[in-house]
């Protein structure tokens, strides 16, 4: 029977991503000067994972490289070699490159081969030349070399080896090509029976190569002659073999005395690899902790996010009828009826427990976002050659899986230009007399029905001046006497987001527009504070949950439609007077002399309203994206909670509309797409409204 | 379409051939028939929430346990019977490649098996459904159900429920 070994596949790729995760955090943490034992096993026992994992799945690739890094670290694990900065680089390339490589396996995205030939062979070079001055690595690998007698050397200190490959395919032969190639000067040739022979010019040992061909093929069907000393031999013994008459019979013979030869070397090359199949067998070690470990993982299950979104989906149902239980006997008289109102009571209490720990399923601590960073932070700063002190706060916090998905993008440009703008270099602090590394503090913490996520550094500040002369530049209404909060608000106008515009110390102006759109999308907020000369603090403010909106029920002719809350920011009866027209415009209203157009509801939705009078309806003014408007509607039934609901999973985009939610009485109520509104009342106003 | 060879052959293998079963409905004087498992239920008709600037067929949107399902009347679509929402108005609730949507008929009358032999080509004329959207005609001796072919006409630009790729 035949098991389809796909349905597993997204549970390796899973699996692996969090291990390299850990892998990474880990390497990043590494002392160099002295490594903790249980980190370095730790370490190990995540490529062993991946390793076993891919192998199973039959991703020779991953295998490959995992391979080559576990037989390294396992070295490094039992002192054989000393960790050195090198190392972690290494390691930390090799993160990557499987992270590329699984990828690939996951996506189809493009694979580039050419940095895993690099990395294998940097790994190899770590391996191997670092390994020699170990007594225990270098002994069995010395006599490895061909049928007893060392290969000759060249003048240069090059070996001449002859490697004859068992039967493969043309794929693998090409990759060992590949591979060897970058170990010397490879010719080569295909033998008569279609077999393919290399000769190679290189100063590694035949142990090398077998190590590097044992990733491919059967170390014991490799034949490594020494091609100045083999050549004569064969010519004895078969004197055509390169001319077509070659006797099948010749090389088996001559073979023979070699495998002997051969074998050891690939021993002594798999006795690393070998302890690292038996991770257990070091129980005396570190067996605690992964004791621990094991028991920490089975107190967790893998749930797919669609069966928790349909959980959250029942358990919203439920609250809606609950609610509407609720109002049915609220009508009730409590004196005949006590029990069976003490039991509703009860039942909305449970109800409402119920809700809270169902929602708390989609919920993830910030640290899944957070330790993407310490790593990028290290690369971009050795890349500008600051020192930045990395730290993060509040870790633990949690936020929506889907908040979470999505903040990740804007925070990450956020950190880089903290690191880039906002971190001076070190002579630059040190003559500022602060501390040569600078400090980037990641935090998050729950306020209120929110969460704010804080990136702030201890750098230069931002630059009033510059920002206002660039406001100016671009057009932009400013004056010298706003207030800071304002001119930091100017980062995020459009106009600012090129590079070159502002680009040294002060300058924050990449895609910043970018960002507070993203977090405006999310129904969030972003906020700076800066102060010159020791730093800047961006603090962006966000829902706890997508899922949950808080709702404005507005009421226009029968229909109640339902604004979020976060777009009004008063709602008011307008007098005539203040109600202008402008020919072919639509209407303005006059607001704290301010003229905000006037956007009637009834008119781009087609409702019958009570009246079109706008003296006699609510004006609801809103602002997004930094653009008031006024909405005429008829009046404001309430405010509440409501569970957004996806109008597109069944139906399509409604222009106007950004989602549905169901009301106490088991009703569709149709949510407000705020910023559509007001970007439609820009373009136009008059008789139609299009999208 | 069925041609005569496929006639007779189907004749020949009546009874190895289970048949398929199809809903039939009214709208109007006509009788419909679409494939029975494509149907999820069979509901009355509760208010709908309306959509906004959506052509009058779409009555809007309902709530069915927690899901926000539009909901089609296929008499206005088709401008057969009249549009009237009553306690006898049915709503035949829609599974189609995992969305779901509703559609109002005038009734719904039974499930009927039809074997190969009972299916009729479609005519050229004389059905309110363009023809791409018919499988054919159920020959039942007295009765004649006209087969909509459901997938293809709910997720049609016509019924504008889905995105067009191009729009």
């Amino acid at each position: 029977m035949t098991i389809d070994m796909s349905q597993f596949y997204q549970v390796f790729f899973d699996e692996a991503d969090e291990l390299l995760a850990e892998m990474e955090k880990l390497l990043l943490n590494i002392d160099l000067a002295a490594p903790d034992d249980e980190d370095l096993n730790a370490i190990f026992r995540a490529a062993h994972s991946i390793k076993g994992g891919a192998a199973t799945f039959g991703f020779t690739d991953i295998t490959e490289v995992t391979h080559v890094l576990e037989s390294l670290l396992d070295r490094i694990r039992k002192h054989e070699m000393t960790l050195t900065a090198e190392h972690v680089d290494a390691f930390l390339s090799s993160k990557d490159v499987l992270d590329m490589l699984m990828s690939g396996h996951r996506h189809g995205s493009a694979v580039d081969e050419a940095a895993v030939q690099t990395l294998r062979a940097r790994l190899h070079e770590l391996s191997e030349g670092k390994a020699a001055p170990t007594p225990a690595a270098a002994a069995p690998a010395a006599p490895a070399p061909v049928a007893g007698t060392p290969p000759a050397a060249d003048a240069a200190g090059n070996f001449h080896l002859r490697i004859e490959l068992p039967d493969v395919s043309a794929k693998d032969a090409d990759a060992l090509a590949g591979e060897l190639g970058l170990m010397g000067t490879l010719t080569r040739d295909v033998l008569p029976d279609g077999r393919a022979v290399f000769t190679l010019v290189t100063t590694e040992t035949a142990d090398t190569i077998v190590a590097i061909c044992a990733f491919v093929l059967d170390p014991d069907a490799l034949r490594i002659t020494d091609a100045c000393a083999a050549a004569p031999a064969a010519a004895a013994a078969a004197p055509a073999a390169d001319f077509g008459l070659y006797d099948t019979a010749a090389p088996a013979a001559a073979s023979a005395p070699q495998t002997p030869a051969a074998t050891p070397a690939a021993q002594a090359v798999a006795v690393p690899a070998a302890p690292a199949a038996q991770p257990a067998a070091e129980t005396k070690n570190f067996g605690r902790r992964a004791t621990d470990k094991e028991a920490g993982e089975s107190s967790s299950i893998r749930v797919s996010v669609e069966k928790v979104d349909q959980l959250i989906n029942l358990v919203g149902e439920l609250v809606i009828t609950q609610a509407m239980i609720d109002q049915r006997i609220a009508a009730l008289d409590p004196i005949h009826h006590e029990r069976l109102l003490n039991s509703a009571n009860q039942l909305s209490r449970n109800t409402r427990d119920l809700q809270e720990a169902v929602m708390s399923i989609r919920m993830m601590p910030m640290d899944y976002v957070f330790s993407r960073f310490p790593r990028m932070v290290r690369d971009l700063a050795g890349k500008l050659g600051k020192k930045v002190e990395f730290v993060t706060k509040g870790a633990a916090t949690e936020l929506d899986k889907g908040l979470i998905e999505r903040i990740v993008d804007p925070l990450t440009h956020l950190v880089r230009n903290s690191v880039d703008h906002g971190v001076e270099m070190p002579e630059k602090r040190r003559a500022a007399g602060k501390n040569e590394a600078g400090k980037l503090t990641l935090s998050a913490a729950h306020q209120g029905g929110n969460i704010v996520i804080e990136v702030s550094d201890d750098g230069g500040g931002l630059n009033r001046e510059r920002i206002l002369d660039k406001a100016k530049q671009n057009g932009l209404p400013v004056s010298d006497t706003m207030p800071d909060s304002e001119v930091w608000q100017l980062i995020f106008a459009p106009g600012f987001s090129t590079a070159e515009v502002v680009t040294d110390v002060s300058g924050r102006g990449v895609g910043m527009d970018v960002v507070k759109r993203n977090i405006a999308a999310m129904g969030g907020v972003v906020d700076i504070r800066s102060v010159p000369g020791s730093g800047t603090t961006i603090s962006i403010s966000l829902p706890l949950t997508l899922a949950i909106l808080d709702g404005m029920l507005i009421k226009v002719g029968d229909e109640i439609y339902i604004l979020p809350l976060g777009y009004v920011i008063e709602s008011l009866q307008p007098a005539p007077v203040d109600v202008k027209e402008i020919a072919g415009q639509g209407k303005v209203v006059k607001v704290r002399e301010e003229y905000l157009p006037l956007i009637p509801l009834y008119q781009i939705f087609a409702i019958e309203p009570k009246s079109e009078e706008p003296s006699e309806g609510i004006l609801v003014i809103l602002e997004s994206e930094g653009k008031k408007a006024a909405l005429l509607v008829d009046g404001l039934v309430g405010q509440q909670q409501v569970v957004v609901k996806n109008l597109e999973s069944n139906f399509r985009k409604v222009a106007g509309i950004s989602g549905a939610t169901i009301l106490g009485d088991g009703g569709v109520s149709l949510i407000l797409d705020v910023a559509a509104l007001l970007r439609s009342s820009r373009q136009l106003n008059a008789d139609s409204l299009c999208f | 379409m069925l041609t005569l060879t496929d006639k007779s052959r189907s004749n020949d293998m009546l009874d190895a051939e289970e048949g398929t079963e199809y809903l039939a409905f009214t709208l109007g004087r006509e009788e419909y028939g679409i494939d029975i498992l494509r149907v999820q239920e069979i509901r009355g008709y509760e208010p709908v929430t309306r959509i906004a600037n959506a052509p009058a067929f779409i009555k809007g949107v309902v709530n069915l346990r927690g899901t926000i399902v539009p909901v089609v009347d296929m008499r206005i679509k088709l401008s057969l019977g009249e549009a009237t929402y009553d306690q006898f108005t049915v709503v035949i609730i829609l599974n189609i490649a995992g969305r779901i949507v509703g559609m109002v008929v005038d009734s719904v009358s039974d499930v009927t098996t039809l074997k190969p032999h009972q299916l009729r080509p479609a005519p050229e004329v004389g059905s309110a459904f363009d023809n791409e959207y018919l499988i054919g005609l159920g020959d039942l001796g007295n009765r004649m159900l006209i087969l909509v072919d459901i997938d293809k006409l709910m997720s049609s630009a016509d019924m504008g429920l889905v995105e067009k790729l191009a729009a």
